[in-house]
C-alpha cells in the first residue's frame, strides 16, 4: 500500500495523470471506489484482498473523461476489461495508466502491447467453486434447470445494479430503456426477469471476461454471473474466440466464418 | 367437439428465399397445416432473438425460423450472422431451462415449395405432441415476492 501511495503522489504531482481511480475505505468494513485528484488525498487509497470490484467501469463515464488522463488501480480482471474495451474501440492506446499491484510493488501499464502481455501472464482465475456450480447446473435435467433459474431469478428486483457494475455494459441507451417498441419487459415478475437476463447474456456473449462484478453488485445475491459466463463459454467453444486477450481481436458476434458449424438448422 | 390441440406456430422467414418458397408451395397447390402464421423479414439476419421470446410470451406454441441456404443470402452474409446468433441463443436458452424443441430452424430456398410444406407439417406435428406452451407465458405475474 505504501508503494501505491508513493506512486499516486508522483503521478499527480508530475501532472501526468489528473485522477486516480482506486479503492478506499467504505462502510461496514468494505471498500468503495475513490477518485483521487489531489496529492493530499492519495493516502485514501487502499489495496488488500477486499478489492474485488472491477473499476474499469469508470473509465467510460463522461464525468471521469472530463477530468482528464486517468490512472486506475487495476485487478487482472480490470486489465482484461480494458483490453476488451480497446478491441471494441471504446478506449485508445495511451488513454489511461493502469496500475498493477503485486507484493507491494506497483507497475505502470499504459500501452496496448504491455496490457496484452500483462493479461497473458495474469489470467483471471475463476474460483473452482464457480466452475463447479456451472457444471452442476449444466448436468441437471431441462426441467430442473428451469426450476433452478426460476428460483434464483424470482428474487430479481430489476435494480440493474448488474448492468451498472459491468464495464462492458456501456450503451448510452440500454435496450431495456427503449419503450417504443418495448423490446424487454421491464416488470420484475419472472418473465420480465428472464427476458432481462437473457438479453444481457446475449449482449455479453463473447465479451464477458468473468470478473464477477455483476454477482458482487446484486443486492439479492443471485449468481447472475453464471448466465453471462455461460454465453461467453458457448462462444469460446463454438467459435474459438475469447474476450479480453488481444487489443485488435475481431468481435465474435459481429463477425462470422463461412465454416461455422451447427447441426440444428435443417 | 374437436378435442385435438391445434398449436399456434409463428414462422419468421426471409423474403427472398423462404417466403418465396412458401409462395411456390401455394401455387403448386400443396396442402399443408394451417396452424402457421408467417411473418416476412427482408433477411434472417434481421430476425432478433427477442422476437422469438415475444412470440412465446404472446401465446405461440412453436416458432419456425427459416431463410436462405448459406452462400445464397440475397444480402450476401445476413444468414451467416444469423447462424452465429442462433448457435449461441439456442445453447443459452437450454442452459436456462427453456425447451428449444419448440423452435425449429431451417434453410428453405425459393425453389423448395415441397420442403416448406414438409417443415411446417413436421413442426406442427411435433408441437402438437409437446402440447400447449405454458412455461414462458405463465411466468408473467409469478415470482413477485
Amino acid at each position: 500500500m505504501q508503494a501505491l501511495h508513493i506512486k499516486a503522489k508522483e503521478l499527480l504531482e508530475s501532472g501526468r495523470v489528473r485522477v486516480i481511480i482506486g479503492y478506499g475505505e467504505g462502510s461496514s468494513g468494505r471498500v468503495r471506489p475513490v477518485f483521487i485528484r489531489n496529492v493530499s488525498e492519495a493516502e485514501k487509497l487502499v489495496w488488500d484482498n477486499r478489492c474485488k470490484q472491477n473499476l474499469a467501469v469508470y473509465l467510460l463515464k463522461p464525468e471521469i473523461k472530463k477530468i482528464g488522463m486517468p490512472a486506475i488501480v487495476a485487478t487482472p480482471a480490470a486489465v482484461m476489461s480494458i483490453v476488451q474495451l480497446i478491441s471494441e474501440n471504446q478506449l485508445k492506446n495511451g488513454d489511461l495508466v493502469a496500475l498493477a499491484i503485486e507484493d507491494d510493488s506497483v507497475t505502470e501499464i499504459s500501452d496496448d502491447v504491455s496490457l496484452e502481455t500483462y493479461v497473458q501472464s495474469h489470467p483471471v482465475i475463476f474460483p473452482p467453486s464457480v466452475k463447479e456450480e456451472i457444471r452442476t447446473i449444466a448436468e441437471k435435467s431441462l426441467q430442473d434447470r428451469l426450476k433452478y433459474w426460476q428460483d434464483e431469478l424470482s428474487r430479481c428486483i430489476k435494480c440493474y445494479a448488474c448492468r451498472v457494475a459491468c464495464p462492458l455494459c456501456y450503451c448510452e441507451r440500454c435496450i431495456t430503456d427503449v419503450n417504443q417498441p418495448q423490446w424487454v419487459c421491464v416488470a420484475s415478475h419472472l418473465q420480465g426477469n428472464f427476458e432481462w437476463h437473457m438479453n444481457r447474456a446475449m449482449h455479453l456473449a463473447g465479451r464477458c471476461i468473468e470478473c464477477g462484478s455483476c454477482t458482487l453488485a446484486c443486492p439479492v445475491g443471485i449468481p447472475i454471473g453464471l448466465i453471462t459466463i455461460e454465453a461467453s463459454r458457448v462462444v469460446e467453444k463454438e467459435f474459438g474466440q475469447k474476450p479480453g486477450l488481444r487489443c485488435n481481436a475481431p468481435s465474435a458476434m459481429s463477425t462470422f466464418k463461412v465454416e461455422d458449424v451447427e447441426t440444428f438448422i435443417k | 367437439m374437436n378435442d385435438i390441440f391445434e398449436p399456434t406456430v409463428v414462422a419468421f422467414v426471409c423474403n427472398w428465399c423462404t417466403y418465396a418458397g412458401a409462395d411456390l408451395t401455394g401455387t403448386s397447390r400443396i396442402k399443408y397445416a394451417p396452424n402457421v402464421r408467417i411473418v416476412r423479414f427482408p433477411c434472417t439476419g434481421r430476425i432478433d432473438y427477442n422476437l422469438v421470446l415475444k412470440a412465446f410470451e404472446q401465446g405461440a406454441d412453436g416458432v419456425i425460423v427459416s431463410g436462405c441456404h448459406p452462400n445464397d443470402c440475397h444480402y450476401t452474409s445476413g444468414n451467416f450472422h444469423a447462424r452465429r446468433r442462433w448457435i449461441v441463443f439456442k445453447q443459452l436458452m437450454e442452459y436456462m431451462g427453456i425447451d428449444m424443441r419448440r423452435v425449429k430452424f431451417s434453410w428453405v430456398s425459393a425453389a423448395e415449395g415441397a420442403k416448406w410444406a414438409d417443415v411446417v407439417n413436421t413442426t406442427v406435428q411435433e408441437i402438437r405432441s409437446l402440447g400447449p406452451s405454458a412455461e414462458f407465458s405463465e411466468m408473467k405475474g409469478e415470482g413477485i415476492a
